[in-house]
């Protein structure tokens, strides 16, 4: 019987020793090594595309989609500490300050009456109030809305100035002072690597406005710019290089990632600039009614007023079929109406002419109830606001062009990794990228990389955005960080 | 005696036996510390389950045997490509053993066996990196069996019986790798059915070569479970309208519970095997083929018009068993085993939620005779897996789920024999 006990014993010990290990568990470390970086403790700084901004707001589950948690997630296997994020209070998405909605709730994708899906702002109360700040540090400070100077503004999450738009109400929220700036907060808590994803806003907010905002190359004062202006490639190579500066003084290495074309945005490239369908005799209505405009083109052109090219631009002509939209364009030349006052300076739009994401909802519609001829896009045009017609692209690319040129420069003065998001959007736009359950695109909605805001990527997109930075960190570095499966990530929210 | 305990503990560590896909091969004390061997041994009522034809040669008019286990298993896993890594939480499982024989006369014996020899209990994290295949699942199936027993000659025998079955099933999953509702929470379907009957039979002859050596073959017919009555939940889905919702090509389920349809084989096998005693000695041989070639996939069919395909192509499978067995004393009966446990998973089917590769069994045991009538039994099986880098290529997404795979089990049991 006393064996008998023993044997017991023993079982009890065998018990305790027998949970199933692997011969090299990752659990435990040393699978995965960190070359000459050290992942210690992560900061991103950044603006709405490194907070996980998605379908127009940020919201909590978005937050941890963030490409900078998901790049977090996989240092955490080579040394990396934890990643705080300042996160919201929901899933609704929206600002309050102080009780008051200023920033609006997220789309999600609902369907219509005829069961077709479309995005529409989710319903319910918003319930993140900024006047709540939140005690930081944290390791992701991307501020949605800020641009490359906004970075080194003191008084960037002053509250006071968020009713002017002097400052952003996200990073009011976890602003360590009222003078505080996004880069010293960010600097202050020494990281060890940094990610820095910063400048799209310079041409973005110009782009998305429609390019109703001004070029302000030349000017060097960023104070004076207006919020859809375009930033001074110079003003933009100062601070670019000044927060380089304050981050790798205490960095051992850091990713950084250029600045993509707006052209390989959805925002940009859903809305055919031939959006309209008219029938033969609905055309020849619209056009009757255009034949004055087209007529007093004619008599400008013969008189050599303007060119037979600019005439034959604005002559408007509908047809059976798709027709192409009615926009406003200022640089056309300003006429005087034979019948009084001028002639609207219009035409009908090209294909190098980027209609708004944000026209769909309108185009077709009624810009006077009353008046069955005011179709937008048809017999009423879409505004400057509504559109990016050539000459802005232009301004857009060539700002872009110069801070792509800083970004790369000074990532490789300072040894660290960079990342061509720009050619990896574009792949997204012209090819898409293939992964274990289809491929990825940059088609709006349905795609699967950008959210329902058109500009900002789902989760799966972050997390490709995610895998490119660590290739980019393991080939400058020599460590070897495990990617993630892209397909473990969600794409469009759907609700109903 | 002491010293050959231990050494026996350390040496063969132990034994519990599993075998490969949701078969649980723990049917008796006895036989399970001598590897799950006893198709042609004679010596208790557990030859309701390993052999019936053996149960008219006990020397008892009344025999029985009865037993339970604890299963402690686990499963290790990860990917080094994403640095994924998991490890289950499964709770201990009980499998249990009733048998008894009586006889009527000389040449015919009656029993009854109440046996659980299909099952499987895995807990996997919730939302895990293969939760789309398997968050948690328990599966159980009681056998219950009238047996015959029939002595054609001093030599021969035959026997069986019906089995009646009873099973239930229990199985969560979410819906794919990444459908949440919009607070992030992840799609998830639960299934769940008790109660599910059919009928089968085992039949099985004994051969008495020598007064030393015997053999025996003992056949079990395959039983399909087919769940008809229980339920589904969808949780957690981003629908609620009641109406399953389709956006381009993907249909997205309501939440709320429904129906569902599914078949789960448990299937036959055959075992041939023999005995040898001598002195204080016994040696047992066994081999055992399962046909699993029956589990040719698990579709779920739901009153909603959803369905789940998941292909299985399991292949049949053997184990080879051998048992020692030691009289050290007029009390005490020391018993030890191995077998090894081929896998009916084919490589690109190894699903997280039945993970077995090929597998090493080590038994041991002891029986202690308490009186004329009495005796306790107890056993111990240690189950050893090699780690194995597998993959379930078939998820309906068109992706593929693997990763390096270590799983280890070990079961101690107790029992108690009676004949008068």
């Amino acid at each position: 019987m006393k064996n008998y006990i023993k044997y017991m014993a023993l079982s009890a010990v065998l018990l305790t020793a027998c949970e199933a290990e692997l011969d090299n568990p990752i659990e435990d470390g040393g699978v995965y090594t960190i070359g000459e970086a050290d992942f210690s403790n992560y900061i991103a700084v950044g603006n709405s595309l490194t907070s996980g901004y998605a379908d127009g707001a940020l919201y909590i589950s978005g937050q941890q989609n963030s490409f900078p948690k998901i790049l977090a997630g996989q240092f955490a296997l080579a040394g990396g500490g934890e990643f705080t994020q300042p996160l919201v209070d929901d899933n609704t998405g929206g600002l309050l300050a102080g009780g008051t909605q200023i920033q609006p709730n997220r789309f999600v994708l609902a369907l219509d009456a005829d069961g077709n899906p479309e995005p529409v702002r989710l319903e319910g109360t918003a319930t993140t109030d900024i006047t709540n700040v939140l005690s930081g540090p944290f390791n992701n400070m991307g501020v949605p809305g800020a641009k490359s100077f906004h970075l080194v503004a003191p008084g960037y999450g002053n509250i006071a100035g968020v009713a002017t738009g002097a400052s952003n109400p996200y990073f009011v929220r976890f602003a360590s002072a009222t003078d505080a700036t996004v880069i010293r907060d960010a600097a202050a808590q020494n990281p060890t690597f940094f990610s820095l994803w910063i400048g799209n806003n310079d041409i973005l907010s110009f782009a998305t406005s429609g390019g109703t905002g001004v070029d302000q190359t030349g000017n060097l004062d960023p104070s004076t710019y207006g919020a859809n202006d375009i930033t001074d490639p110079n003003v933009f190579a100062s601070v670019y290089n000044s927060e380089i500066q304050a981050l790798t003084a205490s960095a051992t290495g850091g990713v950084v990632f250029n600045i993509p074309d707006v052209t390989s945005i959805p925002f940009f490239t859903t809305v055919p600039f031939n959006a309209i369908p008219l029938d033969a005799t609905t055309a020849a209505g619209v056009n009757q009614a255009y034949a004055q405009y087209n007529g007093a083109l004619a008599l400008y052109a013969t008189a050599g007023v303007i060119t037979t090219e600019e005439r034959d631009a604005r002559t408007i002509n509908f047809q059976e079929g798709q027709n192409a939209v009615v926009i406003e364009d200022e640089t056309l030349t300003t006429l005087p109406n034979p019948a009084g006052g001028t002639l609207p300076n219009i035409r009908q739009a090209t294909a190098a002419d980027l209609l708004l994401l944000t026209t769909s909802s309108k185009l077709g519609t009624l810009a006077d109830p009353g008046n069955p001829s005011s179709v937008i896009g048809v017999g009423v045009a879409l505004g400057d606001a509504d559109v990016l017609i050539p000459e802005e692209q232009t301004l857009i690319a060539t700002a872009q062009a110069s801070y792509n040129a800083t970004i790369q420069g000074l990532a490789q003065a300072n040894g660290l990794a960079f990342v061509d998001s720009r050619a990896i959007l574009n792949q997204l736009a012209d090819t898409g990228i293939s992964f274990d359950a289809g491929t990825l695109t940059s088609t709006f909605a349905t795609g699967g990389a950008f959210s329902l805001d058109g500009v900002h990527p789902t989760p799966r997109g972050y997390a490709y955005l995610a895998n490119q930075a660590i290739d980019a960190i393991n080939t400058t570095y020599g460590s070897t960080i495990p990617k993630v499966n892209i397909g473990s990530y969600g794409t469009v929210n759907i609700s109903n | 005696m002491k010293r050959v305990l231990v050494t026996s503990l350390f040496l063969l560590a132990s034994a519990i036996t599993f075998a490969g896909g949701y078969r649980v091969g723990l049917q008796g004390q006895r036989a399970l510390a001598m590897g799950h061997t006893g198709v042609a041994y004679v010596n208790s009522a557990e030859l309701a389950f390993f052999n019936p034809a053996g149960l008219v040669f006990l020397e008892n008019k009344i025999n029985a045997s009865a037993g339970g286990f604890g299963v402690f298993s686990s499963v290790a896993w990860q990917n080094e490509g994403t640095g994924q890594y998991a490890q289950t939480d499964s709770p201990m499982s009980t499998p249990f053993y009733l048998y008894g024989s009586y006889a009527l006369n000389e040449n015919l014996s009656l029993g009854l066996a109440v046996y659980t020899p299909y099952g499987s209990t895995v807990e996997w994290p919730t939302d895990w990196a293969g939760s789309h295949l398997v968050n948690n699942i328990e599966l159980a199936a009681i056998f219950i069996q009238p047996l015959v027993s029939f002595k054609i000659s001093d030599k021969f025998s035959v026997g069986g019986g019906p089995i009646f079955v009873t099973g239930n099933v229990n199985f969560n999953r979410n819906a794919n790798r990444f459908l949440t509702d919009l607070e992030g929470n992840r799609s998830n379907v639960t299934i769940d059915d008790s109660g599910v009957t059919n009928w089968g039979y085992s039949v099985g002859a004994m051969f008495k070569v020598t007064e030393d050596f015997t053999l025996g073959a003992n056949y079990r017919s395959e039983i399909i479970l087919d769940s008809k009555d229980g339920t589904a939940t969808f949780a957690n889905f981003p629908n609620d309208s009641g109406a399953p919702i389709t956006v381009g090509t993907t249909t997205i389920p309501s939440n709320g519970t429904t129906g569902f349809t599914a078949s789960l084989p448990l299937p036959a096998e055959l075992t041939v095997g023999g005995s040898y005693s001598k002195d204080k000695w016994v040696v047992n041989f066994d081999y055992t083929r399962t046909f699993w070639d029956v589990y040719e996939d698990l579709d779920i069919v739901f009153s909603n018009g959803q369905e789940s395909i998941n292909p299985r192509n399991y292949k049949n499978s053997s184990i080879y068993k051998v048992g020692f067995g030691y009289s050290a004393s007029e009390r005490i009966m020391l018993r030890a085993g191995y077998y090894f446990d081929e896998s009916p998973v084919r490589s690109g089917y190894f699903a997280p939620e039945t993970p077995r590769n090929d597998s090493n069994g080590f038994t041991a045991g002891l029986s202690y005779v308490i009186s004329d009538s009495f005796a306790i039994d107890a056993s111990f099986l240690y189950v050893r897996f090699k780690e194995i880098n597998e993959s379930y290529d078939y998820v309906d997404d068109g992706s593929s789920f693997g990763g390096a795979y270590k799983s280890s089990a070990f079961v101690p049991g107790i029992g108690l024999t009676y004949k008068l």
